[in-house]
């Protein structure tokens, strides 16, 4: 897999709100068909992370690259750049004038000027795969939070995108909720969709992820397979938090 | 007579209705203008927007239409009454209707544009696909509220001549000199003016209503 040069690439990221800063140095590379779990206390700049590489928050330094070209260059059409990298956020954020079909479709007849029969068929498809067909005419209030969250997915996933960024997607769900939207992900990750996942599911983290990265305060402070991090962390501080989240998420895991 | 009395101030709801079909459309399209404006424009152009809507809305509605009366039928532009007043019974409601379409895009939320633009919209698709068909339904049931004002205010346009339902009855009071049955019919006329625009908007929120709970 290596052989390519990554899909999505940072370097030397750096985001600072007025004396605040959010990360510094960050650099990360995405290589096609992997998932990275982002893991760390919360504060620590992940899902502002996740915002400046589809553009929504702007770095004040550093570059960001897509299939190798610069997209922080001034020149590019930032419009064009997000629809090529899909976002889930935490509070599912559906088009709540729409019903779930229409979530799907408005980016496909809008943005991509799809025609509406073709639009309807993908966005169909799209539900499909996230186990919501029978619920494509149902307005987000009628829908439970992890089908709102897989509606949400749905809608990310009718753009093609080149990578899926999706931050703490289960962090807003009830408990019982929780697994139906990380059977989602876990299907689109064999499926080798590429994904950039913040979350504080270890469970999902060990078992879906091909690497792990551990952030605190603004930085990496490591990052490797779930192996290293779970078995061999090389920094106390990793210990430490995989020490605390596994306390309070335990017993959710042995289940 | 009542009868006399009735169809003599009903000559005049045709104009009544002019005036408001002219004001109110003209209020919602320059309200809907400032009130993009106001929250999309940036720092100097919100504020703009806001003085324009903190002035018209800081003087008696009839000061402010002789003021922009004897600017609309002055020496560069001359209007008829009519016409003159509509517009600026118009441009006043605009400053009450962008305040409504102003709160109402703001009840949508910032999240709602955050959402549009990370599928790839633009900010203007996000506003014309995602945040004003949201906007538009909250601000339904106040437009309603301003609508039945501006019919009501309509009767301002009396001041500059034209012949509408309180000029009318106020005609007919001189002449009859029976103000009660005069100015009564006229008030019977508005309610029921009020009452039906008040109905036809209800019954539209009702239509464009976004269900609510699990079906």
């Amino acid at each position: 897999m290596r052989e390519f040069p990554p899909i999505l690439q940072a370097k030397n990221l750096t985001k600072t709100y007025g004396e605040n800063v959010i990360f510094k140095n960050i650099s990360l590379d995405v290589y096609k068909g992997e998932t990275i779990v982002i893991i760390g206390p919360s504060g620590t700049g992940k899902s502002t992370l996740l915002r400046c590489l589809n553009l929504l928050t702007p770095v004040d330094s550093g570059q960001i690259f897509l299939e190798g070209e610069e997209i922080t260059a001034p020149s590019v059409n930032q419009d064009q750049v997000r629809q090529k990298i899909g976002m889930v956020f935490q509070n599912f954020l559906l088009f709540n004038h729409l019903t779930a079909l229409g979530n799907v479709m408005v980016g496909l007849t809008k943005v991509k000027k799809m025609p509406h029969n073709q639009a309807k068929e993908k966005a169909l498809q799209e539900l499909e795969r996230v186990g919501l067909a029978d619920r494509a005419h149902h307005y987000p209030a009628q829908l439970s939070g992890g089908q709102q969250q897989r509606v949400a997915i749905a809608r990310a996933l009718a753009m093609d995108p080149l990578v899926m960024l999706f931050d703490e997607p289960t962090s807003a769900l009830d408990p019982e909720l929780i697994g139906e939207v990380l059977g989602v992900m876990e299907q689109l990750a064999h499926e080798h969709m590429t994904m950039l996942v913040v979350t504080h599911e270890m469970g999902f983290a060990r078992e879906v992820a091909d690497r792990i990265i551990f952030m605190e305060k603004g930085r990496i402070v490591e990052e490797g397979t779930p192996e290293d991090l779970f078995e061999r962390p090389q920094q106390a501080r990793t210990r430490e938090f995989l020490g605390r989240i596994s306390e309070l998420y335990g017993k959710r895991e042995k289940g | 007579m009542v009868i006399q009395f009735f169809t003599y101030i009903l000559q005049g709801t045709s104009v009544t209705l002019a005036v408001t079909l002219v004001a109110l459309p003209l209020g919602l399209i320059l309200g809907l203008a400032f009130a993009l404006l106001y929250n999309y424009g940036g720092l100097w152009v919100s504020r703009l927007a806001a003085v324009y809507s903190l002035a018209m809305r800081g003087v008696p509605p009839v000061a402010l239409l002789f003021v922009l009366y004897f600017l609309l039928s002055g020496r560069l532009v001359n209007l008829s009454p009519f016409w003159a007043g509509s517009i600026s019974l118009g441009i006043i409601s605009s400053a009450y209707q962008m305040e409504i379409l102003r709160g109402a895009l703001q009840a949508v939320g910032e999240s709602q544009m955050i959402a549009a633009r990370a599928i790839g919209m633009s900010r203007f698709q996000a506003i014309r696909y995602i945040i004003l068909p949201q906007a538009i339904r909250l601000a339904i049931p106040p437009w309603s509220n301003e609508a039945s004002i501006v019919l009501k205010d309509s009767s301002l346009v009396y001041a500059l001549g034209v012949p509408e339902i309180l000029r009318r009855a106020q005609q007919l009071s001189a002449t009859t000199q029976q103000p009660f049955l005069a100015f009564g019919a006229a008030a019977l006329i508005y309610f029921i003016l009020v009452f039906l625009a008040n109905r036809g908007l209800d019954l539209l929120a009702e239509k464009t209503k976004l269900p609510n709970a699990a079906a």
